[in-house]
C-alpha cells in the first residue's frame, strides 16, 4: 500500500497531489507537462516536494512534519525511465544485475526466472547500443525487478515502441503485476494505456487532480476514448 | 660523425617528461575533486570558483610565476610554514616546477572533465540511485566510466601544456642545470648563449613528443568514433 499527499510549487502551476494505491496498477493520467513525472520523482525521492507525505506501508518516505526524506537508495522504488536508461558502457547482464543487493542462488534463480518471462534469454552478452526499443525496455524491465522493489514506477513505458511491441509489452506488464504484487504507479498521456493497464486511474491537470478529464481531453472517466456529436 | 647523444644533455628532456608525468597526477585528482564538487554542491559564490579554476588559462604564466613565487618563497605565507614545520623550501626545487605546471594545466584538465561530467545524461546517474547505489557508487560505475573521454584528453592536454611550461616554472624553479631546467628553460638559454644548434634540436624534440601526444589522442578519439 502507498500513500501519497504532496505539494510542490513548479515553475508553471502548484502540483498538488493524494490518493492511496494498494498492491495494483494506479496510472497517472494527463497531458506532457501536467506534474505526472514530478510526482514519480518525488516518490523515488530523486525529488524532494515542498510538503506533505509519502508513506510505503508503514515506512515514511517524505514527512515535511518530521523532516524525513528517505534518500531514494533506501526506498526500494525501482523506476522505469521513459528512454530506459540503460547503461551503455555496461553489457545487458551486468546492467540487470546493477541493483541486486545479495548475488546469491535466490537472486540467480530470480534471474533465469525473469530473463525467460521476458523473452530476453538470448541477450545477456549484447551490448545496450545494439537493441531493439523493445528488448531495451525488457532489460530495464528486468533490471527494475531483479532489486525486488516494493514499488514499480514507470514512466510512459511504451511510448518509445511501434504498436506490436507496445501491445505484447500491455500484456506482461499486467501479467507481471499480478505475479510480483506490489503498486505499480504508471505514467502515460495515451488513453488506450490508461485503460489497458490502470486498475485505477488518477486524472491530473496542471498539477491538481481532477475527478473526471476536461471535456477537450475527449476521454470518459475510464479513461476510454469518447466521440462528440454535434447537433 | 657527431653522435645526437653527446651534442645535447638529455637531463632537460628527462626532468620535463619527470615534471609533466607527476603534474599531471596533482592536476588530475584536482581537476575531478573541483569538476564533482561544482556538479553536485549548489553553494553560494560558485560563479567565483569557476572563475578562479579557469584563470590560470587567461593570466599570463610570469604573472602566475609571481604569484606561487609570493606565496611558496621563503617569505611568503606556504613557504614560512614549510620551513617552520617541515624545514623545508620548494623554491628552485624540481617540486616547484610541479607546482608551476600543476597550476597552469590546472583549468584544461578540470574544463575537460566538467564538460564530461555535464554530458552526462541525468537520467543514468538517476537510475542508479534507485538500484540502490550510494554517491560514491554512482560517481566510480556511470559518472566516471562515462566520462572517460574527456578524463584521457584533459590528461593528455594538461601534460602537453606542462611539457611546454617556461614562464611559472622559471619564476619559481628558476634555470638550475640538472636540477629545474626543463626543455623550454634550455632553448631560451642556448638561444640567449647563441647556441641555435642545441636550441634548435630541443625545438624538435619537444615538437616531435607534442606532436605525437596530440596525434596519439586524435587517432584514440577517431578509432572510439568509428567503432
Amino acid at each position: 500500500m502507498l500513500t501519497v499527499d504532496i505539494k510542490k510549487k513548479l515553475s508553471n502551476f502548484n502540483l498538488n497531489i493524494s490518493f492511496t494505491i494498494p498492491n495494483k496498477t494506479l496510472v497517472l493520467f494527463g497531458p506532457s507537462g501536467c506534474g505526472k513525472t514530478t510526482i514519480l520523482r518525488c516518490i523515488a525521492g530523486l525529488l524532494k516536494p515542498d510538503e506533505g507525505t509519502i508513506v510505503s506501508n508503514e515506512t515514511i518516505f517524505y514527512s515535511s512534519k518530521t523532516a524525513t526524506d528517505l534518500p531514494a537508495r533506501t526506498r526500494n522504488v525501482s523506476y522505469m525511465f521513459q528512454d530506459f536508461a540503460l547503461f551503455p558502457h555496461m553489457n545487458v547482464k551486468h546492467n540487470i544485475w546493477y541493483g541486486v543487493k545479495t548475488h546469491n542462488q535466490q537472486a540467480n534463480e530470480l534471474y533465469e526466472k525473469l530473463i525467460i518471462l521476458l523473452k530476453i534469454e538470448h541477450l545477456p552478452h549484447r551490448t545496450i547500443k545494439d537493441l531493439s526499443g523493445g528488448e531495451k525496455q525488457r532489460i530495464a524491465m528486468v533490471r527494475a525487478l531483479m532489486a525486488e522493489p516494493k514499488i514499480l514506477l514507470l514512466d510512459e513505458p511504451l511510448s518509445a515502441l511501434d504498436s506490436q511491441s507496445r501491445y505484447e509489452l500491455q500484456d506482461e506488464l499486467k501479467h507481471l503485476q499480478t505475479i510480483w504484487n506490489i503498486p505499480f504507479i504508471l505514467v502515460t498521456h495515451s488513453p488506450e494505456e490508461a485503460q489497458a493497464l490502470g486498475d485505477k486511474v488518477v486524472f491530473i491537470d496542471q498539477g491538481q487532480q481532477v475527478a473526471e478529464p476536461p471535456p477537450s481531453w475527449n476521454i470518459n472517466i475510464y479513461g476510454k476514448k469518447i466521440r462528440r456529436f454535434f447537433l | 660523425m657527431v653522435q645526437v647523444k653527446s651534442m645535447i644533455e638529455w637531463q632537460p628532456v628527462i626532468l620535463s617528461i619527470k615534471v609533466a608525468s607527476i603534474s599531471v597526477i596533482f592536476v588530475f585528482l584536482f581537476g575531478v575533486l573541483a569538476a564533482y564538487v561544482m556538479k553536485m554542491v549548489d553553494i553560494p559564490g560558485k560563479a567565483v570558483l569557476e572563475s578562479l579554476f579557469t584563470l590560470p588559462l587567461v593570466l599570463p604564466p610570469v604573472v602566475i610565476g609571481f604569484l606561487l613565487l609570493f606565496l611558496v618563497g621563503k617569505r611568503g605565507p606556504v613557504g614560512i610554514l614549510l620551513t617552520k614545520y617541515f624545514d623545508m623550501q620548494i623554491i628552485f626545487t624540481q617540486s616547484a616546477a610541479v607546482l608551476a605546471g600543476t597550476v597552469v594545466s590546472f583549468p584544461l584538465m578540470y574544463q575537460s572533465i566538467k564538460t564530461a561530467f555535464e554530458g552526462i545524461d541525468k537520467a543514468l546517474e538517476d537510475a542508479s540511485r534507485t538500484l540502490g547505489a550510494n554517491e560514491w557508487r554512482v560517481f566510480w560505475t556511470v559518472t566516471m566510466p562515462l566520462s572517460w573521454s574527456g578524463l584521457v584528453s584533459g590528461l593528455v592536454l594538461s601534460f602537453a601544456r606542462t611539457l611546454g611550461e617556461f614562464g611559472a616554472t622559471i619564476m619559481v624553479a628558476g634555470n638550475i642545470l640538472g636540477k629545474t631546467q626543463t626543455i623550454p628553460l634550455a632553448i631560451y638559454f642556448a638561444t640567449e648563449s647563441n647556441d641555435l644548434v642545441t636550441a634548435g634540436m630541443y625545438v624538435v624534440i619537444i615538437s616531435v613528443i607534442t606532436f605525437s601526444i596530440i596525434f596519439g589522442l586524435n587517432y584514440w578519439k577517431g578509432k572510439k568514433v568509428l567503432v
